[in-house]
């Protein structure tokens, strides 16, 4: 007995000195940006001249002077941004979600040639955002763009299409692009989750002829529920960070303008690193308080079961 | 090659894709050009200097030359075709204290913002910079550090299509009210010919800096203001100001592609190029493109001073741009990067610069040579237009420039975009920039 507790305590020392090395390194590479970042927000620092920084409290937040409002809080381009961001995850995250789900379903039937489909469905995916975006700034073009020459072709338009500057449209376009690129990433984490089911629920709903339509929505989609809340939540937290897509297609316009393009500008583009960071700062808790939020409202769900 | 320059910069902002050393590579054959510094060993020099039309191909050839005159290595990094995320790129690399760049090209709105990273070119120049435009050379001198030395100067022109003029018996429109007239004319007309894609006018309506050079044009040609007087006094909210934005508010969706909100100078060009335009905004290097012998618009083209306001005291305004060099202060080797950028600057790289690729020379005297008259007949013409082009508030505004600039870009583009009538854009720029300025600029 008390060579075992030994041999547990020693064998739980040895797993802390394992795991050390792992917890320096992510302390130094994420704790530490993270704290600096959170600490810059709150000084007038410029980005050419960080070492001489100054504490100058909540003022890149909200401060009020000669009677007007300042700060982050107070700029209306931020809460554009803000705005922008979450209208872009809101639609990118439903229709990746619903794409995704019925190519996982197709994707999950045995069918010949399956295995190459499903790696030919991955190719939006492995291209980087930078040269896919790029790719379809050109197919988007509306003076030389190949959308519009197909549309036009075909009798659909009369007149070029000016789908990433028109500001009714570059929205829709952006969307778009994204749920191009990232709906494969959906499928296959839904396809993943298919793959896990019990055939045993199935055999039995055919023993009873139940309809197919009734399978799914009293089998299928309770059982992949939570597997498909996570893939939710990590589209969602990568989708309030856009700025990719969005800046290579549109660039630094107010119009398109996220909470990661703004704090970018801010930073790299006007040099003020402090205001930047503090921008930086309200997107990380953004991001979080949007997490939380998801899940806590799927486990309430998932409780009501 | 614009995606090959997004990559690069791209490569440039991260660290993996650093030069490799090649400071202890033997020498390379060629002699070292009596009179400069020659070192003991060949070194590598990395220079930026351009993605926008011949930028990169022209700038190539000068090192060279250089290359071959003093045996040392030049490695010619590509940047992005926005100035915007050119300045964004060099504050990142300089703020970082690299030492892969060594030589810069600076916009000339930039020597207050990046003026500290720059070695003063005074103690290499041997008073080289006399030679040059003085009001140029003043522009780079910051605190008494000379840090750029001028490389060309631009300025806005207007370019038309001779051959569509002629055809419709139209004059080159001197008010900004007649251009809008005649292009929607010729436009109009040209697509009932069958000519389904013509395009009455293009220009640069991006929201990045190219936009603010647009737009100051207008407003400055209606007598509005330079957006910040030298004086530091905000003076975009008048009534000139606002007629001017108002007219191109009108352009896109009419004589302008609705596109036009997402062109930067390549893709106007592109339009015009391929004979799709009337009448385009752009700077002197999309003279020579347009003469080149596989150009659709080659002999089509003229080139005049862009028009003006209405009223009777308008003149016309012509943006002033153009870039310098500079040595950044953490090169390893600023000797031989200076002597390249003294190089690269001198009278002779400057004149083939001109005659291959029209750039506006920054030594008056090479205004009135022949060589460069016979590829570049309008040069002589439009003196005046280079003349009285007009600043940025970039000296006023000094490291807040940036911020300026893109407020006001960001309220033209929503009027060109119908997002806001103009009045009201303009109101609420004046307030921003109340905001940006602060106590003081």
């Amino acid at each position: 007995m008390r060579d075992t507790s030994w041999l547990a305590a020693s064998r739980t020392r040895s797993a802390w000195l394992f795991l050390a090395p792992m917890l320096v390194i992510l302390l130094l590479v994420a704790g530490w940006p993270l704290l600096r970042t959170i600490w810059l927000g709150f000084t007038d620092a410029n980005t050419l001249r960080i070492d001489q920084a100054k504490w100058v409290g909540f003022e890149n937040f909200l401060t009020r002077r000669d009677g007007h409002w300042y700060g982050a809080l107070a700029d209306p381009l931020w809460w554009r941004s803000v705005k922008n961001t979450l209208w872009f995850t809101v639609w990118t995250v439903a229709i990746e979600t619903v794409l995704g789900f019925g190519i996982a379903l197709v994707l999950n039937r045995e069918f010949p040639g399956r295995a190459l489909v499903r790696a030919a469905i991955l190719i939006p995916w492995a291209i980087p955002t930078v040269v896919s975006a790029r790719i379809w700034g050109w197919l988007l073009n509306d003076q030389y763009g190949f959308i519009n020459h197909v549309l036009s072709g075909l009798g659909i338009i009369d007149h070029q299409i000016a789908w990433t500057a028109d500001p009714r449209l570059l929205m829709t376009s952006v969307i778009l692009v994204d749920v191009w690129k990232t709906t494969p990433f959906m499928a296959l984490l839904i396809l993943a989750a298919l793959q896990m089911l019990p055939k045993e629920c199935y055999e039995a709903a055919l023993l009873d002829g139940i309809h197919p339509v009734k399978v799914f929505w009293r089998v299928t989609l309770p059982l992949v529920r939570p597997a498909v809340m996570v893939a939710v939540i990590f589209r969602a937290i990568d989708a309030l960070r856009v700025f990719d897509v969005i800046y290579v297609l549109t660039g630094a316009n107010e119009q398109s303008m996220t909470m990661s393009i703004y704090a970018r500008q801010q930073l790299f583009e006007f040099n003020q690193a402090g205001y930047g960071s503090a921008v930086s700062t309200l997107l990380f808790f953004i991001i979080a308080l949007t997490t939380i939020v998801l899940l806590i409202a799927t486990r309430v769900r998932l409780g009501e079961d | 090659m614009r995606t090959l320059a997004l990559l690069c910069a791209a490569a440039v902002l991260f660290p993996g894709c650093k030069k490799s050393d090649d400071a202890g590579k033997p020498a390379a054959e060629g002699s070292a050009k009596p009179g400069v510094a020659a070192p003991p060993a060949s070194v590598e020099i990395a220079i930026s200097c351009g993605a926008v039309g011949p930028d990169f191909d022209t700038c190539k050839a000068g090192t060279e030359l250089w290359e071959k005159a003093t045996g040392n290595k030049v490695k010619v990094v590509t940047s992005p075709t926005s100035s915007s995320e050119k300045l964004a790129v060099a504050q990142q690399l300089l703020a970082a204290g690299a030492s892969d760049i060594d030589v810069f090209s600076v916009d000339v709105v930039w020597p207050g913002i990046l003026g500290s990273f720059f070695l003063d070119l005074k103690q290499y120049s041997k008073g080289a910079e006399s030679q040059h435009f003085p009001s140029i050379v003043a522009n780079n001198v910051l605190d008494g550090k000379l840090v750029a030395m001028p490389w060309y100067v631009d300025a806005g022109l207007l370019y038309y299509r001779k051959d569509l003029l002629d055809k419709y018996k139209e004059a080159v429109p001197t008010t900004w009210a007649q251009l809008t007239a005649t292009a929607k004319k010729i436009q109009d007309a040209e697509r009932k010919a069958g000519n389904k894609d013509m395009q009455g006018f293009v220009f640069q309506g991006k929201a990045y800096e190219g936009l603010t050079c647009n737009a100051l044009e207008w407003v400055a040609s209606y007598g509005g203001g330079t957006i910040v007087e030298p004086d530091g006094k905000i003076s975009i909210d008048n009534p000139k100001a606002v007629a001017a934005i108002e007219l191109a508010g009108s352009w896109p969706g009419t004589i302008s592609p609705i596109g036009v909100l997402n062109f930067e100078e390549e893709e106007a060009r592109s339009t015009f190029q391929t004979g799709n335009a009337v009448f385009m905004r752009n700077w002197p290097y999309a003279w020579a493109t347009a003469q080149e012998p596989t150009s659709p618009v080659k002999d089509k083209v003229g080139v005049a001073a862009l028009p003006k306001g209405d009223a009777d005291d308008a003149h016309p305004a012509a943006t002033l741009g153009g870039f310098g060099l500079s040595v950044s202060k953490f090169s390893k080797h600023p000797a031989e990067a200076a002597d390249l950028v003294l190089y690269l600057t001198s009278a002779a790289e400057q004149k083939r610069r001109a005659v291959t690729a029209g750039y506006h020379p920054t030594i008056p005297s090479l205004y009135s040579d022949q060589d460069i008259l016979k590829t570049n007949p309008f040069f002589a013409s439009l003196t005046d237009v280079f003349k009285s082009a007009v600043p940025r508030p970039a000296t006023v505004t000094a490291e807040k420039y940036n911020q300026v600039s893109s407020a006001f870009w960001n309220a033209v583009h929503a009027v060109l975009a119908k997002q806001k009538p103009a009045k009201d854009a303009i109101t609420e720029l004046a307030a921003g920039l109340e905001r940006i300025k602060g106590p003081k600029w």
